[in-house]
């Protein structure tokens, strides 16, 4: 199937009084694929999505859904993308069912309730109230709200938190199934591991501007170390320690970072015994020692300085 | 996938996701139980209270010999209306706002104005239901006073606009917590001192006769009992309500 552009933001600023949250995005998603929005708690990435679906219109920049503006043409471009708010956006009074079947009912050419209900499991608490739902239980209907119109368009704002491993793997399908039907979907997440099992790209927002952009493999291997290790100790770094780190960096690159080192490079077991040793005899316990191939985890956090959460 | 329907279709389009929107609020209203209390429970209540005890009379609030329900009804009437389109709304639209509820429906096919006007038609909706009980409540009471029903259907569109555009006002632009302890405040005050149910006599009568309630309560009793149609309190709500639609478009916050 031939992907077609289902959203173009071009040069893209918002900013709430003297706060400028979004500056200066430019952002594509085309039908058939899957967009990650990374970023930290702050970064833009639910404004961007707000602007997007045109409950606001932006302080400047162009945003078009299928070539039209969700602010000025909302009439057509809310028939044609589907939006799963962070907080739910649901009714606390009323039944699953009861929601999607208003919500259903706004839609010209709605999906049925059960090719919703059914594969996402909502029968099961469909006789309580939203207000009675565990929060992965509230995440689903959400779900379920944003795909009811049958929308080419989806934006999905942090979709699996709070979900069980069996509830994550399910929405997971789920999102695949949408890109497979040639739908667009927008993810903005917390979770790199998400980003990386599900996105074909991946951009990551920082302070409203976009700071990195790709495929997720791509962005790993542009990253200069190929191994890392990570020894974590028992208590949190001091002033001492950090003068350990330096000594440990005769024997590789290291960073002192919290209550533990990073390690960067491909190091044979002897050097991997003398760092344990080093810090052994600075009276160091370890609590923990990782090895692992540097992951968009590690990209991120040496593109903004801090981890996600 | 997705077909885009033909642009003659988007009016009877719009007109039907209002009508689901007004379907949908109503039956949230009639499901909840402080609303069912607030609306129902309260006004009609105070309604079979004050017909049968001689309250209004030792109060010299009716006259000697006229039937108390010529002050009570036009009272739970106007009760009625305070609950619903400003109490009853301000909490439930408050809390659909922390929710995000109001968030999500905007960026549905309904927008903004569609919710705003499925809200209107659920109030309108609810208070059709309230009168028809308080008018046969009253009507079995032995009522036989006289009513203007223009005047009534007048004063129930007026009040509506001016209690519905300041209840959301006030849902839009403060916390859930603060709307639903200063909705039902209000609720107090209007009923109790502000020249809702009762007519106030003297400077306060005077005073209470600009603000919503009392202009509410004075073109009530005109309407229902009284003699047709008060102008000055007809134009005191219409003006409430264009402030309170101004007000609301200006400063009503989505989240």
């Amino acid at each position: 199937m031939v992907s077609e552009s289902a959203l173009t933001i071009r040069g893209l600023h918002y900013s709430y009084g003297a706060h400028h949250v979004v500056d200066g995005i430019d952002l594509d998603a085309t039908t058939g694929s899957i967009l990650g929005v990374l970023g930290p708690n702050g970064a833009g990435k639910s404004t961007t999505i707000s602007l997007a679906v045109g409950t606001r219109p932006p302080d400047a920049g162009q945003i078009e859904i299928f070539g039209l503006d969700p602010y000025r043409r909302h009439d057509q471009t809310s028939l044609l993308a589907g939006v799963m708010l962070q907080d739910g956006g649901l009714p606390m009074s009323a039944k699953p069912l009861q929601v999607l079947r208003h919500l259903a009912s706004l839609y010209p050419n709605p999906l049925t309730i059960d090719e919703l209900a059914e594969p996402l499991g909502i029968h099961e608490f469909a006789s309580r109230t939203i207000r009675r739902l565990s929060g992965g239980q509230k995440q689903r209907v959400a779900l379920a709200a944003a795909l009811i119109g049958r929308p080419r368009l989806v934006f999905l704002d942090e979709p699996c938190a709070g979900l069980d491993p069996q509830a994550r793997a399910v929405v997971h399908d789920f999102i695949r199934e949408l890109a497979a039907a040639s739908v667009a979907v927008v993810l903005t997440t917390h979770d790199l591991a998400e980003a990386e099992e599900l996105a074909d790209e991946v951009i990551v927002i920082d302070r409203g501007r976009i700071i990195a952009q790709g495929a997720p493999e791509d962005l790993r291997n542009a990253s200069p170390a190929g191994r890392r290790l990570v020894i974590t100790v028992d208590r949190p770094l001091d002033q001492t320690h950090r003068e350990l780190s330096s000594t440990m960096s005769t024997i590789a690159p290291t960073s002192a970072v919290g209550s533990g080192f990073v390690i960067d490079g491909d190091l044979s077991s002897g050097q991997i015994a003398a760092l344990c040793t080093a810090v052994a005899e600075a009276g160091l316990a370890i609590t923990d020692i990782d090895m692992h191939s540097q992951s968009l985890a590690d990209v991120f956090f040496e593109l903004t300085g801090r981890p996600l959460r | 996938m997705n077909q885009m329907p033909p642009t003659n279709q988007m009016p009877r389009m719009r007109t039907k996701r209002v009508i689901a929107q007004t379907k949908f609020e109503t039956i949230s209203v009639l499901r909840n139980g402080e609303q069912l209390l607030l609306s129902l429970i309260l006004p009609l209540g105070m309604l079979i209270f004050l017909a049968k005890t001689p309250l209004l009379g030792a109060l010299g609030l009716v006259p000697e010999g006229t039937d108390p329900l010529t002050v009570a009804l036009p009272g739970a009437l106007s009760l009625c209306l305070a609950s619903t389109a400003f109490t009853g709304q301000a909490i439930a639209t408050a809390f659909d706002r922390r929710y995000g509820v109001l968030r999500q429906l905007a960026t549905t096919p309904l927008g903004a104005n569609g919710l705003i006007l499925g809200k209107l038609g659920a109030v309108i909706t609810v208070v059709i239901i309230q009168f028809l009980l308080a008018f046969a409540i009253a009507l079995g009471l032995g009522f036989d006073g006289p009513v203007n029903a223009f005047a009534l259907i007048l004063t129930t569109l007026l009040g509506t606009a001016a209690l519905l555009s300041l209840g959301l006002l006030m849902a839009g632009t403060v916390r859930a917590e603060a709307t639903l302890a200063g909705a039902n405040l209000i609720w107090v005050l209007m009923a109790g001192v502000g020249g809702l149910v009762i007519a106030h006599p003297g400077e306060w009568g005077t005073v209470v006769g600009y603000l919503p309630s009392g202009a509410l309560g004075d073109a009530m009793r005109a309407a229902v009992g009284g003699a047709g149609f008060d102008i000055k309190a007809l134009i005191v709500l219409l003006v409430w309500g264009l402030l309170g639609t101004l007000a609301a478009r200006r400063w009503f916050r989505f989240e």
